[in-house]
């Protein structure tokens, strides 16, 4: 296990300089610059304009400049935002919270619906159950997820008036951010009222960034479960009279687990990515809307570091979910 | 057909089962017409090559075979209790069986769910069908459990209990399974093939463990398997089926030396002990019909040297005979004429 552990984590390297450097080269392909951004439309003189980027260090050649950047890097400094001059990683670890409070809820969605639906579309294998499950995931996995957000939106919060249309919380409450996740906030502070509000504004792009993850699991949980109810194991446990849930749970599901947990860990890449078009579409405040805000406003460091940081989260998360592959399946647990 | 002593219901009475699967063209007949009937307490052995219906019998009488494939019997009783009507599934169904029979199968180690440790598996079905006092404390359970590995002869049954299916061998894993099975005190054993993935000098072991095990609890066993010899070794009465249909049943010591049925006396004369040493083993031509493309009359008809033209179109039906039921127009060794040994022309 150990040795496991050091191989993996030994991959980081090579990711890092791939990261790095496609962060570094896509972010510089975008014609513009950060100068120019920030001179608008009135435009600049040349001499302040030559200062200004010999200031950001940008009038070098990039070669340098990446090396330059992974050295900083390297010594634990990403840098600071050129448009708010705050350091990249305090900006990052206050806006992280609200996009894994997203990518939580989405991901318990996701499970939540996800794991009985396969598993009920496994159980009740080619009757109407399984073709309406199974035509419902390839539905939301196919279906736009802009669109998609933008019907609930029409439906929910215009029509209907259930949630509200964007932001993370009412602006009336006023709540201490001590973790900076919203729920755990106002449950902290006591404030119902507000705990509501931030759970109705959580609702539907939880939903939204939840859908595809959810398609997913429910697809990869109906041919795993498949697999195991042939096994003999199954059969076995019924021959002692076990009732169908417990067959199904307890045997069935719980061996059908150990590929599937595989398929949650790769979700966690995509609800992170999902969560940038997502957040932009519900303005909420998390690392997916500070990325895009970077890119419009070519904030080298900002989108750099985001990128990177982002990056570190999915190989961490991978690298959980190995360890866990091990916990689930007694036969790599004892090898 | 056989003989269950007057005044009592059989422990397992089942007549004119039958089991189909659909195929794409119609209806494709796994079991057409199985029959026996097991007492409290007797061996009985079921024969026959693969494809012959034996274990998906055991299976349909476990209820589990599942839909799309059709079970059908004339009987199919359970301690005197008729379950031929109710579903597979049915509670009523299941809670009769878990209790009264129980099922070890052919390869154990796949049998065993690979994620639970033996203690785990061995608690979850003293959970389910043990006594009121096992169900109610989890203590009791794991000396139970203890025990019950203790009965089937797993030495350190403390360390076993933590093992996982996958650290087992595969005899260990077979006792742990008839651990399992015994776990809900049945009266009635099923054990389909239980030693046929095992190796030659672990499968006596189980056998003689099996023996050990009725004569202690005095609960009946009904022992599927395609050898013939093990079958000898453990029952005293056999159920020979050919093709999903039974051809020939009796007691042991008739059925080995005075075969009545063609197929019967085939399986008997392939036995290694029947042939001189140094001699060829016997071996039948041709195989089991297909069973999308039954024969006509007599299943065995076109593997067998005696076949008349009224084979060919007549299906016979389970006669008796002289104290064993053999279905054939033409048995051997009629009660008129001896036995004579390698009866077949």
């Amino acid at each position: 296990m150990l040795r496991f552990l050091l191989r993996r984590a030994a991959l980081i390297v090579p990711t890092f300089i791939g990261v790095t450097l496609v962060a570094f080269a896509l972010i510089h392909f975008i014609p513009g610059d950060p100068v120019e951004n920030i001179s608008g439309e009135r435009g600049m003189d040349a001499a302040r304009r030559a200062r200004l980027l010999h200031e950001f260090g940008l009038d070098r050649p990039l070669p340098v400049q990446y090396l330059n950047y992974v050295g900083q890097v390297l010594h634990g400094d990403l840098g600071t935002s050129l448009t708010t001059h705050e350091p990249v990683l305090r900006e990052f670890a206050t806006l992280f919270p609200a996009t894994v409070e997203l990518a939580f809820f989405a991901l318990l969605f996701a499970l939540a619906v996800g794991l009985p639906a396969g598993a009920l579309a496994a159980v009740k294998r080619n009757t109407a159950a399984d073709y309406v499950v199974m035509g419902a995931a390839l539905t939301g996995y196919s279906m736009p997820i802009f669109w998609w957000a933008l019907l609930l939106i029409l439906f929910f919060s215009v029509q209907l008036g259930w949630t509200p249309v964007s932001g993370r919380i009412a602006v009336q409450y006023d709540v201490a951010a001590t973790t900076g996740f919203m729920l755990v906030d106002t449950l902290k502070a006591g404030d119902w009222a507000a705990f509501r509000s931030a759970l109705s504004h959580l609702v539907l792009p939880a939903l939204v960034l939840g859908t595809i993850p959810l398609a997913v699991i429910a697809r990869i949980t109906r041919s795993a479960m498949l697999e195991v109810l042939r096994e003999d194991y199954i059969r076995a446990a019924r021959s002692r009279g076990l009732g169908t849930v417990r067959v199904v749970v307890v045997h069935a599901l719980r061996n059908a687990l150990i590929p599937i947990v595989t398929v949650i860990g790769l979700q966690v890449g995509l609800l992170l990515s999902g969560a940038i078009l997502t957040e932009t579409i519900f303005s909420w405040p998390g690392i997916g809307n500070w990325l895009i805000h970077g890119v419009q406003a070519r904030d080298y460091p900002v989108v750099q570091g985001g990128v990177l940081l982002i990056a570190t989260i999915v190989i961490t998360v991978n690298l959980i979910v190995d360890v866990l592959y091990g916990v689930i399946n007694p036969r790599i647990r004892h090898g | 057909m056989d003989a269950v002593p007057a005044g009592h219901a059989p422990l397992l009475d089942v007549a004119g089962l039958a089991v189909s699967f659909p195929g794409a063209h119609g209806d494709v007949a796994a079991v057409t017409d199985a029959a026996f009937s097991v007492a409290a307490g007797e061996t009985l052995g079921i024969v026959g090559e693969s494809g012959s219906g034996k274990t998906v019998s055991a299976l349909a009488i476990m209820g589990l075979v599942d839909a799309p494939a059709r079970v059908t019997a004339r009987t199919l009783a359970i301690a005197g209790h008729d379950v031929a009507a109710l579903r597979p599934g049915d509670r009523a169904r299941r809670a009769l069986l878990a209790r009264r029979v129980a099922m070890i199968f052919q390869d154990p180690l796949a049998s065993l769910d690979p994620c639970y440790s033996v203690g785990a598996q061995l608690d979850e079905v003293l959970k389910e069908a043990g006594t009121a006092d096992e169900r109610a404390s989890r203590a009791r359970r794991r000396a139970r459990a203890l025990e019950l590995l203790r009965d089937v002869e797993i030495p350190d049954p403390a360390a076993r209990l933590a093992a996982y299916p996958h650290q087992l061998s595969g005899g260990m894993a077979q006792r742990v399974m008839i651990a399992l099975a015994l776990a809900a005190r049945p009266a009635l054993l099923i054990a389909d093939e239980p030693t046929t993935a095992l190796d030659v000098t672990v499968q006596a072991q189980v056998l003689a463990l099996l023996r050990k095990l009725q004569a202690e609890t005095g609960m009946a066993l009904l022992m599927i398997s395609h050898d013939l010899a093990v079958v000898a070794a453990m029952a005293a009465r056999v159920v020979v089926m050919y093709a999903g249909e039974v051809v020939e049943s009796g007691a042991v010591p008739a059925i080995f030396a005075t075969p009545r049925h063609p197929y019967t006396a085939a399986l008997v004369a392939a036995l290694p002990e029947s042939v001189p040493l140094g001699a060829p083993l016997a071996a039948l031509p041709g195989r089991v019909p297909d069973p999308r493309h039954r024969p006509a009359g007599c299943v065995f008809a076109p593997r067998c040297a005696r076949r008349a033209e009224r084979c060919t179109e007549t299906r016979p039906a389970l006669a008796d005979a002289g104290g064993t039921a053999v279905r054939c127009f033409f048995p051997l060794h009629g009660p008129a004429s001896p036995a004579v040994a390698g009866a077949m022309p």
